[in-house]
């Protein structure tokens, strides 16, 4: 009689176990290198880097490279490093980020729990708005606009993040509070609260993780945009992604790659911060809109 | 004088009718229970009553005032619903007093009113926790205790006790009902439970597909069923439905219930309902409760129609306070309701006791009471 063997079973564990971790721990690797490659590098003379060996560590550290792509390189024609632009993106994201996360917490209120006729027609538009692509927007945004006086404004910009940035934003809330018992609602309706004090008093109060996923999912997606960025914007509307651009296209003889290792790190930090500071709150978010909705 | 008066209202979802024309009504400080299979409306006529589904068409009056079109915060009505509906935001003491906040109530008459509630329910020492760290005891006494600061002119309260476990929700059946006896407020009850129904109500309203079954005192529920539906959903065990066919011997009618290879039991009806001889040869429908078909010991004294036959006992079931036998008639199971100490055994046959003037008739094809 054969019974199987624990021992074997146990041994096949851990050789399975292995080659996940190897496999695993190779692939962080490979996704970490150019993270490593641009820290130590954006941390060396340019000398060092013109030697060749990328992925050495500098031999003489220095933090000026990063100073200069903050207050002195040159960016287009103006030798005024990274700091304005970095302004101008914050000034285009905040608004854009809270009042595209105000209204799709509005909307998803609305569609879930105040339904009214064709409700699910006007969801489903929305979500179209999702899968448009940029490109084909450009256009007759440029001309919105135009017309309304905002082209190559900030405003402008915190418009078009705003708009394009509603079909998701709905989303998330929609799903979210599908799952919000109604009753609750019911209760508070028959308390005496009316719509914005339903809203404010029940319904924000419980909606923390999905104001995360929001928030998050819609500064990523603002901060790093490059098309809107360089189409609807003029020279005192630069945002970063469009800036750093410009900082590496600018030559005066020499191409800084210490400078603009230095540079990109700087443009890619705020959502780097954002994801660290409430990365979990992200996936619990995420799963909760998933997983009730 | 009627104090909630519901006028042939009917409720429509898109093309699906939910209330078929019910029509009601409650005195000050009744108890009015609405019972019924799921999906048969009676949460719907709640909510229609709260004002939170408007109605397609009909009259709901409250204390003689129209409140078809009125908001839910304006009937002066409270609600208590199936999932406590408790705001997971808010303290205890928030919960009880968010209705009067947004009222504009002062501070101090708010205090004084969670203070008055909460000795009343006994929940003084939570006012301070959350929702989250309550039992669904202590959560079911908060949202009594938020309908109860309003102190409105109706409760409503939907199948409050369904998410309890089955000992609390006997415990806080009774709470209920001493809280009714004290406030005498209206109340409207909505549950699928035909015990919670019976012994709360001071009347009961049986629902069934959108339509009134029944409505009456939970005595005349019980006793005088108007049709199969009503009769086999209030009682627990169910009241027995068995084929039979009405007979007669000289000028007395008689009811024969078919055993199939055994000699089948002819019982004499010595007060029969007016309409039954006109199913004189036909089938019908002979309907008996456990406790109308008992031993001949354990049989009601008082009873004007006694009449005993043999039965051959298949099951018997002890539950303590009472013995269930198990026998068959006309083809059916058939349970009858013994003394405890009965004693009884599987496979014998034992004389059980009918009390006629407890049986009821129905017409196999209408389902409708015979009268």
């Amino acid at each position: 009689m054969s019974v199987p063997s624990q021992d074997n079973a146990a041994r096949t564990g851990i050789f399975a176990r292995a080659i996940i971790y190897t496999v695993l721990i190779l692939f962080a690797i490979y996704y970490l290198l150019p993270l490593y490659v641009m820290v130590v590098n954006s941390l060396k003379p340019l000398e060092e880097i013109r030697q060749g060996n990328m992925l050495a560590l500098p031999r003489q550290w220095t933090i000026a490279p990063w100073l200069s792509a903050w207050s002195t390189a040159q960016i287009g024609v103006t030798p005024s490093g990274l700091k304005p632009y970095f302004i101008n993106s914050i000034m285009m994201v905040v608004p854009a980020v809270a009042i595209s996360t105000i209204l799709g917490a509005l909307n998803g209120y609305v569609l879930t729990k105040w339904r009214f006729k064709g409700d699910s027609i006007v969801f489903g538009l929305m979500l179209l708005a999702c899968f448009i692509p940029f490109q084909i927007v450009l256009i007759p945004s440029a001309r919105i606009l135009g017309l309304t006086g905002l082209a190559g404004s900030i405003p402008g910009l915190v418009l078009i993040h705003m708009i394009y940035g509603l079909g998701f934003t709905t989303l998330f809330f929609r799903n979210y509070y599908e799952a919000f018992p109604t009753e609750l609602i019911r209760a508070a309706q028959i308390d005496g609260a009316g719509f914005f004090q339903i809203f404010r008093r029940i319904l924000l109060p419980s909606s923390g993780p999905i104001i995360v996923v929001t928030v998050i999912w819609q500064f990523t997606n603002i901060w790093n945009d490059f098309l809107f960025g360089s189409s609807f914007s003029s020279v005192d509307s630069i945002p970063l992604t469009v800036a750093l651009n410009n900082l590496v296209n600018s030559s005066t003889g020499v191409k800084e790659y210490n400078v603009h290792f230095a540079g990109a790190i700087l443009a890619a930090l705020p959502t780097l911060i954002v994801y660290i500071v409430s990365g979990r709150y992200f996936v619990r978010g995420l799963m909760a809109g998933a997983v009730k909705g | 004088m009627s104090f909630l008066q519901i006028d042939n209202l009917h409720k429509d979802f898109g093309a699906t009718k939910i209330l078929k024309g019910v029509s009601l009504e409650i005195e000050k400080g009744g108890f009015l229970v609405l019972v019924g299979p799921s999906g048969c409306g009676k949460s719907t006529l709640l909510n229609t009553i709260a004002g939170l589904e408007p109605i397609t068409s009909g009259e709901i009056r409250i204390n003689g005032n129209r409140v078809n079109d009125l908001h839910p915060s304006k009937r002066d009505i409270a609600m208590v619903f199936q999932s406590y509906a408790l705001y997971p935001n808010m303290t205890v003491g928030q919960n009880i007093a968010f209705g009067m906040e947004i009222r504009g109530v002062p501070k101090a008459q708010r205090e004084k009113a969670i203070g008055d509630v909460s000795k009343l329910l006994q929940i003084g020492h939570l006012l301070d926790r959350k929702p989250s760290q309550l039992s669904g005891g202590q959560r079911q006494r908060v949202a009594m205790g938020r309908a109860l600061v309003r102190d409105p002119q109706v409760f409503l309260f939907d199948e409050p006790l369904s998410n309890l476990d089955a000992k609390l929700r006997i415990d806080m059946r009774t709470e209920i009902k001493r809280l009714h006896q004290r406030m005498k407020t209206t109340i409207v009850y909505v549950t699928h439970d035909q015990i919670e129904a019976m012994t709360l109500a001071t009347k009961i309203a049986v629902l069934k597909d959108g339509y009134l079954q029944q409505f009456g005192t939970p005595a005349e529920i019980y006793n005088n069923p108007v049709n199969m539906f009503v009769a086999d959903f209030m009682g627990s065990p169910a009241m027995n439905l068995i084929p039979a066919t009405i007979g007669a011997e000289g000028n007395k009618l008689t009811v024969t219930l078919d055993r199939g290879e055994r000699t089948p039991i002819v019982l004499p009806i010595t007060v029969p309902p007016k309409d039954l001889s006109n199913f004189k040869d036909r089938r019908v429908i002979f309907g008996v409760r456990p406790e109308a078909l008992t031993d001949p010991d354990g049989a009601d004294r008082n009873a004007t129609q006694l009449a005993t036959a043999d039965c051959h006992i298949e099951v018997v079931e002890p539950a303590g306070s009472d013995t269930f036998a198990v026998t068959a008639l006309g083809g059916k199971q058939v349970v009858a309701r013994l003394r405890a100490d009965a004693n009884i055994l599987p496979g014998t046959t034992t004389p059980l006791a009918f009390n006629l003037s407890k049986a009821v008739f129905f017409d196999p094809d209408s389902q409708n009471r015979i009268v």
